[in-house]
């Protein structure tokens, strides 16, 4: 197992080049470093002169990806694109554009995003995987007719919706708990409640109907057939073989996504005034900050990596079958 | 029954919070009755250095924060610049090139440099900074500081020791060479190089010794001088600035000019302070009224009073009105009157408007969105609050932005550019089409004042009534400006050589380009509004929307045709308005703040006439003249200032829109009782909605258990059956 994450690993490393090189291109596209200079500067009064002085400062006077003016080896490393990369492998993220530690901001965000996402997910996956086993299990009659009619609708609405809506009837008609905002320690529980339950809402018809699938097929197979004729309750049957041997698929979903909890919403953080990561990327992609969408880009792409190697480490242990080789 | 009991149990615990503070209180409860300020930031502040900020957002927290020498009397119209941390509002004295002293108004030719003695206030201290903190010996104690030092620091608070000294004159002057630091970047450096005698020298002398002194390390400004500004004694020091420029004195009300310490640059230039945020940029230190207690921006920024602010009186004088509207109430009290004003991220308007009206924010502006729940136009055409705001005892006050949002053409173009009477009677075709007063109606709900000329009301120049009408757009009728008729605009054309829309030269129809960055809710039906004044006149409209760099991008190339742009005055002076049409200021040629490329030989004369008088009879002459120009020319196609609604709850007094001055929290007072009481009145848990969510949940559970039961046994009967 070992070699093989070894194998993984050194396949990541030109996967993350890969996406430092496209978010690179991407973000030139847009900005070029004129524009995130004056976006740095303002828009007033700002000299040519300081625009270049201030490019110079940081490096974006360099040529983007091939340095024709030097020599051997340095034609590549002296370069926008790999002084602003190289870094990041050794998860040293830099300053944003303004000048603070990157790092800094990452570690102090991590919290609140986790304190949204992480309740998030465990909630809604016991909600989703039991509700999906329920429909399975009722499968044909009124009851699941109503779940998947319900799901249906679910999956229609804009997760905007949710969030206004929620936001409307939870806090101002009923002034359950706070609208926006986050607090400190133990005092976060007030601000997280509602956002983690509209994104446990929010995602139920989608994920419901895939597990469902997933469980249906399960409890067609000949396994199945095989429990219930030697006599096992359906509880035995449900819980023991189809839930198990029905977790492959769903862990291939699941496990990819917990390293990326840390990443945080983009949308549920924005409106629910969360200072997480994914207002951070937000607030960076809005203020043309190369620095920090690189960084979270990166960030990113490492955790989902991450997550995909324990996907596959998972499967071995949901099922003895598999060997990593 | 004990599950039952459990529950109960828990029902009361809710019930007992209910009787606290509210649930839905975003505040920590124990704070309830503090006499604190709730206000809300959309936007995480870029720079808190006064050298370096100039946005309005950063200034809501600096200029609370830090004393330049003069500010803007808080309640008198038109904007007045009174004594801050100066003791009076400095003359300058005018000297000619023999360095021969001249009178008070002489002539702006004659004046080879101009003297601006300021004295400042003895006593000001700098608020409570380890930057100041002394050992026994009387040395500084935070110089030199190592890593091992700074472990676990990550804010000043977290130095033992802290201290303060006394505000000097060679703390201002030391900031003024900061503006030409080449590593901070001032955005007014440029323009001071050009008025302040010495500091582009100045700047290439520190630009030379920073080259030889790594990044990050302290760059000793002391070490060379500002020919043109000295320290005279402990509290004065004084300005040379080349000619005349009498808007100088309003600069100086500007955080760039503040006094910052020469220990505290020293001290947050240590190493390994930058890489914990740690920094003047970041942790200003300032002696105003207030200081920054908690930097969060990614959620809150809190300002509490400096305990060593020596206090302020509240103005004792205003606009008339002002006694009866009871802003004259604290008149000679010490300010300020809050002890903290707690800042809350809020980026989305929902939540924000909601929290407000919930009463957790003190007051709001009122986004369109909600303007019709807010507001009811009467009869008469005045905005009046609608019921439901007055039955909350919300206030309403209104006041005319100092800005200017504008149509401009690019004068460089082929088409609607240049000074023939062709493109000229074109451009006033245009600018009576499109009808302003409409767009204010439709897209501002009636928000706004449509221009007569670049100078908003309240600012000296501009005039109201008849004489101040633009007149090739507008007629004098029944006592108030009426648009030209779309008939005179399609005249005009047809003189222009654009009869019925078609290009007399040509045979083809004539198609006008309008840049803009319009995008989000609203953008289309504002493009479609400006296409449909265009084809009033026949004219076909193209809208070239791109994001805002490329716009900005088009501008500087002159390769706009028509576009939207704004200006927030600086200061409350004509120049700061009509220097956006100044021929050097051409940002095509220039780089400048003119986005139309405008150049007229006359008006560029008066302007540079008109900047430099005093206000007066004269000056409005000047004024007008210049005036007549851009209305004959018509380099913008009208465009409005824009009107502001500011709401207040009941607990909050003191308050007066003053679109110039950024300080005036230490004016604002609240009353944390009844706010308390309101609060709590209006946020009642509503507990209804989780008992039937339970009973929903309930209901829905009990089929399928018993579906459950029933298939189990089933299946066990069936098999025995089987059998």
């Amino acid at each position: 197992m070992l070699a093989y994450i070894v194998r993984r690993i050194l396949y990541a490393v030109p996967i993350l080049v890969g996406v430092n090189l496209i978010t690179f291109a991407l973000f030139f596209f847009v900005n070029t470093p004129d524009d995130i200079a004056r976006m740095q500067l303002g828009q007033r009064r700002v000299t040519p002169e300081a625009i270049e002085k201030w490019k110079a400062e940081r490096g974006y006077d360099r040529p983007m990806l091939f340095n024709p003016e030097a020599r051997g080896v340095q034609k590549l490393t002296d370069t926008l694109f790999f002084r602003k990369s190289v870094s990041l492998f050794w998860f040293d993220f830099g300053r944003a554009e303004d000048g603070r530690s990157i790092s800094h901001e990452i570690r102090l965000r991590m919290g609140p995003s986790l304190a949204i996402a992480l309740p998030m997910f465990l909630v809604g996956l016991g909600c989703y995987v039991t509700f999906a086993l329920g429909l399975a299990f009722f499968r044909g009659t009124s009851l699941d007719f109503t779940g998947v009619v319900l799901c249906v609708a679910a999956m229609s609405i804009s997760g905007l919706f949710y969030i206004i809506g929620g936001q409307y009837l939870v806090s101002k008609l009923w002034n359950l708990v706070p609208i926006s905002g986050y607090g400190d320690g133990v005092q976060a529980w007030r601000f997280v409640i509602l956002p983690a339950l509209i994104g446990v809402v929010g995602g139920i018809g989608a994920s419901t109907r895939l597990y469902r699938t997933i469980f249906l097929e399960e409890m067609s197979k000949d396994y199945v057939r095989t429990a219930r004729a030697k006599g096992l309750s359906e509880r035995r049957v449900l819980f023991g073989h189809v839930l198990r041997n029905g977790m492959i698929p769903i862990l291939t979903g699941v496990v990819v996504a917990i390293p990326a909890l840390f990443i945080g919403s983009l949308v549920l953080e924005s409106f629910f005034g969360i200072p997480g990561l994914g207002s951070y990327t937000i607030d960076a992609i809005n203020a043309q900050d190369f620095a920090i969408v690189r960084a979270m880009v990166f960030l990113g792409a490492v955790l989902y990596i991450v997550g995909l190697l324990l996907t596959d480490i998972s499967y071995t242990l949901a099922d003895p079958r598999i060997r990593m080789e | 029954m004990s599950r039952l009991l459990r529950i109960c149990l828990v029902l009361c615990a809710l019930v007992l919070c209910a009787c606290g503070s509210p649930w839905n209180n975003p505040y920590p409860a124990s704070r309830g009755g503090e006499n604190v300020l709730y206000t809300s930031f959309s936007e995480r502040p870029k720079h808190l250095d006064p050298v370096q900020s100039y946005v309005e957002n950063e200034y809501a927290l600096i200029a609370n924060i830090y004393t330049p020498p003069l500010q803007y009397h808080y309640l008198k119209r038109p904007y007045e610049p009174i004594p801050l941390a100066a003791v009076e509002v400095p003359r300058p004295a005018y000297f000619d090139a023999l360095g021969q002293p001249l009178p008070e108004d002489a002539a702006g030719e004659q004046v080879a440099y101009s003297v601006y003695e300021v004295r400042i206030r003895p006593g000001l201290r700098y608020q409570p900074h380890p930057a100041f903190a002394r050992d026994g010996a009387g040395a500084l104690r935070y110089t030199n500081l190592s890593e091992a030092d700074l472990e676990g620091i990550r804010s000043p608070a977290d130095f033992p020791h802290s201290g303060t000294r006394e505000v000097e004159a060679a703390d201002f002057v030391y900031q003024i060479k900061r503006l030409a630091h080449p590593r901070l970047h001032s955005p007014i450096a440029g323009l001071m190089n050009e008025y302040i005698a010495g500091l582009a020298e100045y700047g290439k002398q520190i630009a030379d010794m920073a080259r030889t002194v790594p990044p990050e390390r302290w760059l000793d400004l002391n070490r060379h001088e500002i020919s043109g500004v000295q320290v005279v004694d402990r509290h004065t020091y004084r300005i040379r600035i080349r000619g005349k420029y009498p808007q100088f004195v309003y600069w100086l009300a500007m955080p760039f000019f503040s006094p910052v310490p020469v220990e505290v640059d020293r001290f947050y230039a240590q190493p390994g302070m930058a890489a914990r945020n740690l920094t003047l940029d970041w942790f200003p230190v300032g002696s105003g009224p207030y200081m920054l207690t908690v930097n969060n921006p990614n959620r809150q920024m809190v300002l509490a009073r400096n305990p060593n602010w020596p206090g302020e009186p509240y103005p004792d004088a205003g606009e008339p009105q002002d006694a009866a509207a009871g802003l004259l109430r604290d008149a000679g009290k010490p300010m300020p009157f809050v002890d903290r004003v707690v800042f809350s991220l809020e980026k989305e308007q929902i939540p924000y408007w909601n929290k407000f009206l919930q009463g957790y924010y003190d007051a709001s502006g009122i986004s369109s969105d909600n303007f019709d729940q807010v507001i009811q136009v009467s009869g008469t055409g005045d905005a009046q609050l609608s019921e439901a705001m007055r039955e909350q005892g919300i206030s309403l006050q209104t006041s005319v932005a100092v800005s200017t949002m504008y149509i401009g053409f690019n004068m460089l173009g082929p088409v609607v550019g240049g000074d023939s009477e062709r493109a000229r009677k074109l451009r006033r075709a245009i600018s009576i089409a499109v009808d302003q007063e409409d767009f204010i109606s439709i897209f501002m709900n009636g928000r706004g004042i449509a221009m007569q000329g670049p100078i908003p009301p309240g600012i000296f120049g501009n005039r109201e009534g008849e004489a101040g009408i633009n007149t090739h757009v507008y007629d004098w009728v029944d006592g108030a400006p009426r648009r030209r008729s779309i008939e005179e605009a399609k005249r005009l054309l047809a003189e222009a050589g654009y009869a019925g829309g078609i290009d007399r030269e040509t045979g083809k129809p004539l198609i006008i380009y309008f840049d803009s960055t319009l995008t989000g809710v609203g953008a289309k039906a504002r493009a479609d509004w400006l296409v449909k004044q265009f084809q009033r006149i026949d004219l076909q409209l193209v809208m070239r929307t791109s994001d805002f760099n490329r716009f900005q991008e088009k501008l500087r190339k002159g390769a706009a045709q028509l576009f939207y742009l704004g200006w927030n005055a600086d200061y409350p002076d004509p120049e700061n308005f009509f220097f956006l049409l100044y021929g050097p200021q051409g940002k095509a040629r220039f780089n400048g703040e003119n986005a139309a490329n405008y150049a007229s030989a006359e008006y560029d004369s008066l302007f540079e006439r008109m900047r430099e008088m005093d206000n007066g009879p004269e000056r409005q002459a000047v004024i007008d003249r210049m005036l007549e120009i851009l209305h004959r020319d018509a380099p913008w196609a009208g465009g409005f200032h824009p009107k502001d609604f500011a709401l207040a709850h009941q607990w909050v007094s003191n308050r007066k829109p003053n679109k110039l001055a950024n300080n005036t929290l230490k004016y604002q007072r609240v009353d944390p009782a009844l706010r308390e009481r309101l609060r709590r009145e209006w946020n009642q848990p509503v507990l209804w909605p989780l008992g039937l969510g339970l009973l929903v949940l309930a209901a829905a559970i009990a089929p399928a258990v018993r579906t459950w039961r029933r298939r189990e046994r089933a299946a066990a009967v069936a098999s025995v059956e089987g059998r």
